[in-house]
Formats: C-alpha cells, sequence, structure tokens
C-alpha cells in the first residue's frame, strides 16, 4: 500500500470542489466570513469560563499565599488558627502524581506503540477492549481496587503514597493509551517507508522516526492524562489517607495532596472562635486554605505544562 | 480494511525476516506493555465484579432492607435505570455544547490564528484540563450556578414549549443544565487538543492544493482539513466523554439530585449521575450497600464500553477519510 | 539553532532547580509556646504531660467525616504532648470508618452510628479478648436554620418543623407558623426545604427526632437518606449551608457551628421553646440512658427527645477503640490519645474548635476505666 493510493482524489470530490469553486463569489465570501466570525466567537466564548475560572480562583487565593503558606504544614494547626501551610500537600502532589506518571507514560505509551505498530489479532483487539472500558471507571473504584491489591500482601492498615499512584495509575493508563495511539496513527507512512528503505531497523525507525515525529502530540496526551489525574480526590482520600505532617516518602505512611486538602478544608467549613474574631482566629480561615489551595495546584500544573512544552520543543524534529 | 496500515507494514517487515536482535527485543517489551495492562485492567474489571456480585445476586427485598436509598420490590436494573439516564443525558448535553465549541477552537489555534498568538492560546486553552474537578465543583456551586439562574427562567418562560426547558425553573440553579455547562467546559480542553494536534498534521499537500484551486480558508478547512480530521474529532469526543460520564466531584457539589425519568433539565431534583451517586453515599455505606454502590459502578462500565464501541465502528465506517496514511 | 536549543534546555533545568529549591525548604511549624528543636520539645510548659511519660510513633485512625473539626483539635493537643507522636484521622465517612475497624485497617475510628451487631462481632474478633471500647465522644448540637428577610429566629413545635420538611407547610405565613411567632413579621414567602444530598448522620438524627417527636406526621423510618422526594438538596454541611444562603425562603438542617447568618430555630419541647447551645445539647445526652445489655465498656445511648430544658436534636458520633492492641506501641498511643480525648481538656478544646457538646461526668467515669485498661497482649 502506498501513499498516493491512500487518499485517492476520487472523480467525485473533484467534481465537488470543482463546483464549489465555480459557485457564486459573493455567496463564497460570506460563508467564509461568517465561518471567520464562529470561529473566533468559539473561541470568545471559550475564554469566558476560563477567566471566570481563573479570576474566581485568583482572587480569592492569592490572599492567603505566603512564604509561610507554602512552607509549612498544618501539623498541630486546628480551628481559626491562620498560621500553617500547604506543604506537605504540595509534596504530596508531586510525588504521588510523578509516581503515577511514572508508571503509566512508559507502559501507556509503548501500548499505544504496540497497537499502532505491531497489534494485531486478539491481544491488540483484548487491549483495545480493556482500555475503552476502564476510560470510564468510576474514580472511587480505582481506589478500593489499589487498596484492596496492597492489602491482600501487607495487611490491611496499609496506607501509603504508591497505593494512591497505582490508583492514579489505572485511571491515567487508558488516557495515556488512547491519546498517544491517536498521535501515533498520525506520523505518515512515508515516514516509516523512507526509514526502512535506508536499511533502519524497525525499532530504530519507531524510535528515532515515530516517536521523534509525534513528540508534540505525545506530550499533549501525556500533559491531558496528568491533568486527568492530578486533581483527584475521592481514591486518594481512600487508599492514601490524610495527615498534616510532612511525609516524603511514597512507601511508608499516609501523604497529604493539594485537590484532598483542598477538598477537606472546604468541607470543615467555618470555625469556632470563643472570642470572636481576631489576628489568631478566623472563622472562615478554612475556605481561605481551599482557594489558596487551588490556586497552587493551578500553578503547578500551569509549570508542568510549561516544563511539558520545553521538553517538547528540544526534542521534536526541525521542520521549518 | 479491518487492518490498519502500520499492521500490514508490520507483516510486511516479517516476512523479510528482519525480525532480529534489539528489533525483536523492541518488539517483546512493547507486546509486553500490552500484556501488562491487560493483565492489570482485567484484574480491576474482575475486581470489581468480585465486589459486585453478592448485590447483583441478593434479592430486591435484601437489598432494600441494606440500601437505604432501594425502593421496596424493585429490580436492580430499575433501581439503577434513572441513574443510567441522568449520566447520559448529563454527558450527552455536555459533549452537545463542547464539541463544536471545540472544533471551532481548534481550527482557530490551528488555521485561523496568527501563528505566534496560537500557541500561547493554545497553552491557555489546556489550562482548563489542569483545573481539578474540585475547583469546578467550588466555582459551579459559588460563580456559575447563581449567574445562570435568570438565564434558565427566561429559558424557561419563553421557550418552555422545547421538552428541555419544559417543568419549573429552579431558584437556585443547581441543576442538570449548569451541570452539563461545567461538564462541557471540563472536556472541552480535552477535545479540543486532540483535534488541534491532528488538524495540524494535516499533510500540506491536500491543504496547498485546495488553496491553488482558489478555495477560500472556510472551503480549505472544508475541503482538507475536516475530512481528514474526521476519526480524530471522533475518537477526541470519546475520550471527552469518558471524562464526562465519569466525572464526580462537580457534579457532586453542584446538582441538587432525584431519580427521575425527566427532561426537564432547568428543573432541580429530578436527576443524578452514576458516579456522583456513587462518591455521595459511599462514606455511609457498609456491608451490602457498598456492594449495591460498586454494582452501580459496573453499569457505567458497560455504559462506557457500549459508548466506545459505537465511536470505534464510527471511525471504522469513515476509515477512507482518515488520509494519515 | 543549538544555541537556542541550549537556552531551552537551560530554562527547563532552571525551573527543575526551582521546584527543587521550594522542595528543600519546607517544614512542619514549630510550636509557638516552646523553643526550636526536638530535644527542648518534651516540654513542661504543656501542662498535663508532666506526668505523663511522652509517647511517639504513628497512630492512624479513620471514619465520620463529621469529626473532624474536632479531631484536628484533639490531633493537635495530643501532639503539642508528645511532639514525637504523630495521629492521622481519615475522613473516609462512617461506614468507611466502622468496616475499616472491623478488618483492622484503623487503630480507632470515628461512627456516627453505633455499630451494629454484625460489625460489632466483626470488630470483637478484630479486638480479641478485651472486646471493644465505645463512647460518645463528640456530641454536636444540629440546628434548624432558615435564610428570611428580617427573622433572626422562630419558635417551631415539633410538628410543624415535621410538616414544613414534608412540604406540607409551604408558606412563611401560614398560621401554624404564625401562631407561635406572634411578634415575628411573617412575608408571603414560599419555604425552600433543602436537605443532604448524601447519606449522612445528620440527616439519620434529624430523622429520628422528626420520627419520634411527630410520629403521626413523619412516618417514613429513619434512614440516613432524606425520604421526601422533589426537594432541594445539597452535598456536605458546606453544601446546604450554601445552598440555604443564597435562596430566599429556604429552610434546612445543619451542624450548629456551621451556621453562620442564618436564622435558627427555637425548637418546642413540652411547653417550652429551647434555642440551640452547646449546653442544652450535652443536657440531653446526659439525661438520655445508656442502652441496656451493652457489654462493659460499650456505652452506647438510647436519646430521649422531649426532656424538658435540653435541646433534643443532638447528632451523636462515637468514637471506637479496642481494648487490646497486638504491639506495645500502638496501645500506648491510643490509650495516650483516648485519655486525651475523653479529658475536660480535650473536650473543651473540640468545643472550642468545632462548638461540640462535651461529655458528661457520668460517661466519663463509665468510659475511663475502659480507656485505662487498653494494653498490648
Amino acid at each position: 500500500m502506498s501513499a498516493t493510493t491512500a487518499h485517492p482524489p476520487t472523480a467525485e470530490s473533484t467534481e465537488r470542489v470543482r463546483s464549489m469553486l465555480t459557485a457564486a463569489h459573493p455567496g463564497r465570501k460570506r460563508v467564509d466570513r461568517t465561518m471567520t466570525v464562529l470561529v473566533w466567537g468559539a473561541f470568545a466564548l471559550a475564554m469566558v469560563p476560563l477567566i471566570s475560572l481563573l479570576w474566581t480562583v485568583t482572587s480569592n487565593g492569592i490572599g492567603r499565599i505566603s512564604m509561610d503558606f507554602l512552607t509549612l504544614s498544618m501539623r498541630n494547626i486546628f480551628g481559626g488558627d491562620p498560621t500553617g501551610g500547604i506543604y506537605h500537600a504540595i509534596m504530596g502532589t508531586l510525588i504521588i502524581t510523578g509516581l503515577a506518571t511514572l508508571i503509566s507514560v512508559p507502559i501507556g505509551v509503548l501500548t499505544a506503540i504496540y497497537l499502532v505498530e505491531y497489534g494485531r489479532g486478539a491481544l491488540a483487539r483484548s487491549v483495545t477492549f480493556f482500555v475503552d472500558v476502564m476510560t470510564g471507571i468510576p474514580s472511587i473504584v480505582a481506589g478500593l481496587f489499589a487498596v484492596a491489591l496492597f492489602t491482600l500482601i501487607l495487611g490491611p492498615a496499609a496506607r501509603f503514597g504508591l497505593i494512591g499512584a497505582v490508583a492514579l495509575s489505572v485511571l491515567m493508563i487508558p488516557v495515556v493509551v488512547r491519546s498517544c495511539e491517536e498521535m501515533l496513527k498520525l506520523v505518515p507512512n512515508e515516514l516509516r517507508e523512507a526509514a526502512y528503505a535506508l536499511g533502519v531497523p524497525k525499532w530504530l525507525t519507531i524510535v528515532k522516526v515515530v516517536l521523534r515525529t509525534s513528540v508534540a502530540g505525545l506530550t499533549t496526551g501525556v500533559l491531558l492524562a496528568i491533568a486527568r489525574v492530578i486533581g483527584e480526590t475521592a481514591p486518594l482520600l481512600v487508599a492514601v489517607g490524610v495527615t498534616d505532617s510532612i511525609n516524603t516518602n511514597p512507601f511508608e505512611g499516609r501523604m497529604m495532596t493539594l485537590p484532598v486538602f483542598a477538598y477537606r478544608q472546604y468541607s470543615q467549613g467555618l470555625a469556632t472562635c470563643p472570642g470572636g474574631e481576631s489576628a489568631t482566629c478566623i472563622p472562615d480561615i478554612a475556605l481561605q486554605n481551599a482557594w489558596g489551595a487551588a490556586l497552587v495546584l493551578i500553578v503547578l500544573v500551569l509549570l508542568l505544562n510549561i516544563i511539558g512544552r520545553l521538553v517538547n520543543r528540544w526534542f521534536s524534529p526541525k521542520l521549518r | 480494511m479491518t487492518d490498519s496500515p502500520p499492521r500490514a507494514r508490520a507483516r510486511a517487515t516479517r516476512r523479510r525476516g528482519s525480525d532480529r536482535g534489539f528489533n525483536r527485543v523492541f518488539r517483546w517489551i512493547a507486546v509486553g506493555s500490552g500484556v501488562l495492562i491487560l493483565a492489570v485492567l482485567a484484574a480491576v474489571a474482575l475486581f470489581l465484579l468480585w465486589q459486585a456480585w453478592p448485590a447483583l445476586t441478593a434479592g430486591s427485598d435484601e437489598l432494600a432492607t441494606a440500601v437505604p436509598r432501594y425502593p421496596e420490590d424493585t429490580s436492580f436494573v430499575a433501581y439503577v435505570g434513572p441513574l443510567v439516564f441522568g449520566t447520559l443525558l448529563a454527558a450527552i448535553l455536555a459533549l452537545a455544547i463542547a464539541t463544536p465549541l471545540a472544533i471551532g477552537i481548534a481550527l482557530f489555534i490551528s488555521h485561523y490564528a496568527p501563528r505566534r498568538l496560537s500557541q500561547v492560546l493554545g497553552y491557555l486553552v489546556d489550562l482548563l484540563a489542569a483545573v481539578p474537578s474540585v475547583i469546578y465543583g467550588l466555582w459551579g456551586f459559588f460563580v456559575l450556578a447563581p449567574f445562570v439562574v435568570p438565564i434558565w427562567s427566561w429559558l424557561n418562560e419563553y421557550l418552555g414549549w422545547f421538552p428541555l426547558f419544559a417543568g419549573e425553573a429552579s431558584p437556585t440553579g443547581r441543576v442538570l443544565a449548569t451541570v452539563a455547562i461545567v461538564l462541557a467546559v471540563m472536556i472541552l480542553p480535552i477535545i479540543t487538543a486532540v483535534s488541534r494536534e491532528v488538524f495540524l498534521q494535516t499533510p500540506k499537500l491536500h491543504e496547498e492544493a485546495a488553496l491553488a484551486l482558489g478555495a477560500t480558508r472556510w472551503e480549505l478547512v472544508r475541503t482538507a482539513v475536516l475530512p481528514f480530521g474526521r476519526s480524530g474529532i471522533i475518537s477526541a469526543a470519546m475520550l471527552g466523554l469518558g471524562r464526562a460520564l465519569g466525572e464526580t466531584m462537580a457534579v457532586l457539589m453542584i446538582l441538587s439530585p432525584g431519580f427521575l425519568y425527566s427532561f426537564h433539565i432547568l428543573d432541580s431534583a429530578q436527576h443524578q449521575t452514576i458516579a456522583a451517586y456513587i462518591a455521595l453515599d459511599f462514606p455511609e455505606a457498609s456491608g451490602l450497600a457498598v456492594n449495591t454502590l460498586i454494582a452501580t459502578g459496573l453499569v457505567l462500565f458497560v455504559i462506557t464500553l457500549a459508548v466506545n464501541m459505537g465511536a470505534r465502528a464510527i471511525v471504522a465506517r469513515r476509515k477512507e477519510f482518515s488520509g494519515a496514511n | 539553532m543549538n544555541l537556542s536549543r541550549f537556552t531551552r534546555a537551560g530554562s527547563a533545568v532552571a525551573v527543575g532547580v526551582l521546584a527543587l529549591s521550594l522542595a528543600a525548604c519546607g517544614s512542619d511549624p514549630e510550636p509557638a509556646d516552646t523553643a526550636a528543636g526536638d530535644d527542648t520539645a518534651d516540654s513542661t510548659e504543656t501542662g498535663s504531660a508532666e506526668d505523663m511519660e511522652s509517647l511517639s510513633g504513628q497512630l492512624s485512625g479513620g471514619g465520620a467525616s463529621s469529626q473532624e473539626a474536632a479531631m484536628n483539635a484533639w490531633r493537635a493537643g495530643f501532639q503539642q504532648m508528645n511532639p514525637d507522636a504523630t495521629v492521622n484521622y481519615d475522613p473516609v465517612g462512617s461506614g468507611g470508618g466502622r468496616t475499616g475497624f472491623g478488618d483492622g485497617s484503623y487503630a480507632f475510628a470515628g461512627s456516627d452510628a453505633a455499630l451494629d451487631e454484625e460489625e460489632l462481632a466483626a470488630a470483637e474478633a478484630q479486638c480479641g479478648p478485651g472486646g471493644v471500647i465505645e463512647f460518645p465522644g463528640y456530641v454536636s448540637p444540629v440546628a434548624v436554620a432558615f435564610n428570611l428577610e428580617g427573622v433572626d429566629s422562630l419558635n417551631l413545635q415539633p410538628e410543624t418543623i415535621a410538616s414544613i420538611f414534608l412540604g406540607e407547610i409551604t408558606q412563611w405565613n401560614d398560621e401554624a407558623i404564625a401562631a407561635d411567632n406572634p411578634d415575628a413579621e411573617l412575608p408571603d414567602t414560599a419555604i425552600t426545604v433543602v436537605h443532604r444530598s448524601d447519606e449522612s448522620g445528620t440527616t439519620e438524627n434529624f430523622e429520628e427526632y422528626l420520627y419520634s417527636v411527630a410520629p403521626d406526621i413523619w412516618t417514613e423510618e429513619p434512614s440516613g437518606v432524606w425520604p421526601v422526594e422533589g426537594q432541594e438538596s445539597a452535598q456536605g454541611t458546606s453544601g446546604v449551608v450554601g445552598a440555604a444562603q443564597a435562596g430566599e425562603g429556604t429552610i434546612t438542617y445543619a451542624d450548629a457551628s456551621q451556621i453562620a447568618d442564618l436564622g435558627t430555630v427555637a425548637v418546642g419541647v413540652g411547653d417550652e421553646f429551647v434555642p440551640y447551645s452547646a449546653e442544652a445539647a450535652a443536657e440531653v445526652v446526659a439525661q438520655s440512658p445508656r442502652t441496656e445489655g451493652t457489654s462493659e465498656y460499650v456505652y452506647t445511648i438510647d436519646l430521649e427527645r422531649d426532656i424538658a430544658g435540653t435541646y433534643p436534636i443532638v447528632l451523636v458520633s462515637y468514637s471506637l477503640a479496642c481494648t487490646t492492641y497486638a504491639d506495645e506501641e500502638t496501645a500506648g498511643l491510643v490509650k495516650g490519645f483516648l485519655t486525651y480525648l475523653a479529658s475536660e481538656e480535650g473536650q473543651q478544646a473540640a468545643a472550642d474548635a468545632a462548638g461540640s457538646a462535651p461529655l458528661s461526668d457520668t460517661i466519663r467515669q463509665a468510659v475511663m476505666p475502659g480507656i485505662e485498661s487498653i494494653s498490648a497482649g
């Protein structure tokens, strides 16, 4: 199968293009202008919730951001006490999401490679089948699964970061596979054929040609997958538990993450201040903490996106 | 045409007998990760089935005593029916809002916006994907719901003849229509990101050919970009739908739920989705009630599977248009 | 191109370094009143720590999220006395707490409902010969709160409350409401009931109250989920309070410490109307009888909702622990932590932080022997 026959300009489609091009000129221009307006409009419309969201989070959260908030944990902080911070949650999010990424991305990308470059027969079909099923997994079920898996081996009290990372991986892998599969399919076959024609072995073709050509798309896919899981709360609450203290060891002890922290703080609602509102007791401090943590989480993901784009630029072939 | 061209390629390669040395190692690594995923995902599915089994085999009397929300004398199917309905309605509405918008945005970034600007704009939209669902929940609850109340009551008043807008508009705005908007915003970046990458890969030759024939920009898009990207758009929409079906927190925090088969999306206490339902009742559940919740999760699996298979069938039928290879 | 590749790599490295530098500078906050460093922290300043050996290690429990705010206060108080100890509490919900306690996931647990027979059997199997300790460690008044322009408080008879929440009384100026509130200016506003959309101990408690005081009107068995269909609802206490604040003419039930600026109902008990307060809530728990036929250290109560002068709508949340643990460290930590939790000091800390009603002396004296008997074995 060669490149020229894969997308044949059929007589019908040529005819369609010709008839379209010979149609009344002003009408075509009008349609073009309308569509341009619609496309710009679609973009403008999407910006409305984005700006509203960012504004809500920033204006509510910025007041809480300080050096203490970023570098202290919440150990021994309770009630309306406005000290303490989210350092433990930042570290927890980085470590657990990082581990989940480390588990899911190699497996996911390699599976996508398998499906696109090698896969056929029953195995490929069943992988596709299960990946499809798994995109709809309710997140709490992933948490329960991971807990069941680890407690089977380590006894009922096992709760640590890695369990959460495994739970997140179960959620993440299908997204990585599906989006990377789509990106690998986009690599034109001409490129593969050119490489084979030069005598390049298949594995090297995949690594040097296929992966490098699709690196922008793969990065997008991976970033989407990270974004999918970095905001999870329910599975982490079940699998990792919560803590107020700093724990950077994902193999032992509970950890806190930013979304869980934000959600728990929101749920706690108002604090009771027996002596009324003062500098040491602010009734709605929990809600402020929640917004602050949300802002930090968004900034973190933004940084991640920027790093991803840098890596991407660094690796992708220079076409122009 | 069941075999995609790369697979045909793989066979050709093997026939040439070059499956030696590192080639073989690499192939085994790839196959190995496929098998690993299969094992993990099959384990999750089995775990689910194992956990759901007691509820699936229990009689309806037993379930009615163990699960507080379970109505008496109801079969399991009748019990999850409204949940399935609510889940599908919310996801379909979200998809109907998000897909055209996302295609528009993707086109804007790939073909309309000035090149320098387009990347930055792309990041901006990606940023939406990065917002955790708890924050969408907070935003929907505090900002969007109060904001849409007058719009919903206007729709209800003047377009009430349309089945979706019938009923009585809720005074709090915490209804399925609001949830659908939030879900649409959540899946917008997913669909946009994938479609954008696909559009950017449109073969230059196709585009140039269209331009050479004197096509306007829209005609270029219609004749070269969209046909090329169709299967990609469908896959992207399915990825988005997967997220919309499984979304928990945002629905949980915004929707005022009910268990009815109702199209009144402006009315409160009408709908509930499976994922939100599980998360709402899971904390207090124990024993058979937990099994029942997991069984409802199993139903979500089946829905997702059906939707995905449908999408794959569409993509397969349209394969001749996906000009990648 | 090479140059730009280097700048890109450089900026990537810079971002990485930034992340690492952030990673290097975090710490747990130091107690404000003690000097820095672990060696000086087993202080003399924290009063009751003097006569107690300082404990160390990790203790993990979980359960009802209603106890979370109080639990934060208890954990902080205990950790200040024992700087090397860390206590964690997963707010996974009562059901998760009871299940986790029964299968050994949690060394201690909190639950809005007492253990049922099956769960008690599982817990006893897990705990060994000494059995289970169960006592109402967290008691919190549940307020009936409303949002009505110009009205801060209302007197309502139980029957009226039941009819309102059933949706049978639909206007705020209904005669049944007006009869008990001659001085209030009741507007002609529709009543919007807001209930919890999640299954919750608060809902179950409120239902139990309505079921026991107005059985003719409220006929649904209490279950933890709201039985009336077609009403507004929201998730969690924060959710119902937020929804009630957002609408006009709304009424809801919620943990009394969370209702912010909403108006509250003084509930009819006998001939009088009792507004919510921690004291009146503590009183109903103190005066209600202990459940009969339980084992020695299981102190559960059967609430009586019509004792004069008490506030009858309370959430009673139980603390669960074993009398025997597999290892010395856990036994010591649980013993120390529960001793603090049940102490006057601990109960006051929870009252200050979460607005709960302190444990009565009678109950404390009944459960302390159980807590003191905790040992490794």
